[in-house]
């Protein structure tokens, strides 16, 4: 087949666009989280107590600091789905750890240092750790087939940018199940459970995202 | 490549002519640089092509576009050498400011491609054979073959994802 021939069929498969990739990304964790939802209200749910707890600072700080990572990483997400991807992609995410280290130094300012402990430990963390992967899977699969049309310039890069995207999303649906509204706590056991979707999306990505 | 996503197929086929030629003068010198001959260079301005239409969606409008073109033929480019056994690394930069115009528009038919086309499922090669060295309109392949023009279309589609893959995997 002759370049100028390869031209015609790339023509006559018509070069129109479906939708903007933002879009459709959002679309897509939005899909993956309504499953998330329903396996949320099935296993989970919403603590009892919300009405009291959104009238706390702590509660309504944890809520913000998982949507502002939410929202970062989202950024980071298009980024890395393009060839072209910026020198530092990760770099946008530096305002998370910002607002995660000034969270923990308020909290260590203004509680006694004997309930540190009790504070980082928390009653759910066994709860939070295998919860958030388990609600993060559908908005994984979801990120995944999107990204599936672009052209990362990594692969394994972009899919665990996928992977902490999705955590993210099921870690905002953990939150309002979640008594423990410590920023110790939330640090601690919510990075923790982001890193296996992290390394999932890395495998998945080396697999799937590949062009 | 605005008006192209309007369905300007006419301003599509004018960008990917010209971007063909823009990536022979590129992919002729990394070739070059890295010691090899220009006999592969069809294959990688092919693939890159192909590379170029199907991850479309991953240009961002507001950007310029040759960035983003340059960024998908260096990733083609390191991959074609990696899998031929060549492990540098290239650095197209060296010639981004040379938007040379190479003439032969007429270049030798690429054999990989070729034998790419064959190892497609029947109908999608007749389909791309069709419409791509017969120059007919889906519509019309779409009559001699019994489908629909949006079925011929979605075949078209699909063999040329196939293609893509075929590009990547098949060759030693």
């Amino acid at each position: 087949m002759r370049t100028d021939q390869l031209v015609e069929a790339l023509v006559s498969d018509r070069a129109t666009v479906r939708r903007p990739l933002a879009r459709s990304l959002g679309l897509a964790l939005a899909a993956g989280g309504a499953l998330s939802l329903v396996i949320y209200f099935v296993t989970l749910g919403v603590r009892p107590d919300i009405g009291p707890a959104i009238a706390t600072w702590r509660f309504d700080l944890k809520v913000a600091m998982v949507l502002i990572g939410l929202i970062l990483t989202f950024g980071v997400c298009l980024d890395c789905a393009r060839p072209d991807m910026s020198r530092h992609p990760l770099r946008r995410l530096l305002l998370l750890v910002v607002v995660l280290a000034a969270a923990v130094a308020i909290e260590l300012a203004s509680t006694p240092a004997a309930s540190w402990q009790t504070r980082l430990v928390g009653s759910n963390s066994m709860i939070c750790l295998p919860m958030v992967p388990v609600l993060s899977v559908a908005p994984l699969v979801a990120a995944l087939l999107v990204l599936r049309r672009t052209a990362p310039a990594s692969p394994v890069l972009a899919g665990a940018v996928a992977g902490l995207l999705s955590a993210l999303a099921g870690a905002t649906l953990y939150a309002f199940h979640c008594f423990d509204d410590s920023p110790l706590f939330v640090a601690t056991w919510y990075s923790l459970a982001t890193l296996p979707m992290m390394a999932i999306g890395a495998m998945a990505g080396h697999w799937l995202l590949r062009w | 490549m605005r008006s192209a996503r309007q369905g300007d197929d006419e301003a599509y086929r004018h960008l990917l002519d010209r971007v063909a030629v823009w990536l022979r003068g590129i992919v002729g010198r990394g070739l070059a640089s890295a010691g090899r001959g220009s006999a592969e260079r069809e294959d990688i301005v092919q693939e890159t092509l192909l590379a170029m239409h199907l991850k479309r969606d991953s240009w961002d409008e507001r950007r310029p576009i040759e960035p983003w073109l340059r960024a998908i033929v260096r990733h083609k480019l390191t991959d074609h050498l990696r899998r031929r056994g060549f492990h540098d690394h290239v650095d197209i930069d060296d010639w981004s400011n040379s938007l040379v115009v190479s003439v032969d528009v007429e270049a030798p038919a690429a054999v990989d491609s070729r034998l790419l086309l064959e190892s497609l499922p029947e109908r999608q090669r007749v389909i791309v054979q069709q419409i791509s060295i017969e120059g007919r309109s889906a519509a019309d392949v779409g009559a001699r073959l019994g489908m629909s023009e949006g079925a011929v279309r979605v075949a078209l589609h699909r063999a040329l994802k196939a293609l893509a893959v075929l590009y990547r995997r098949e060759r030693p």
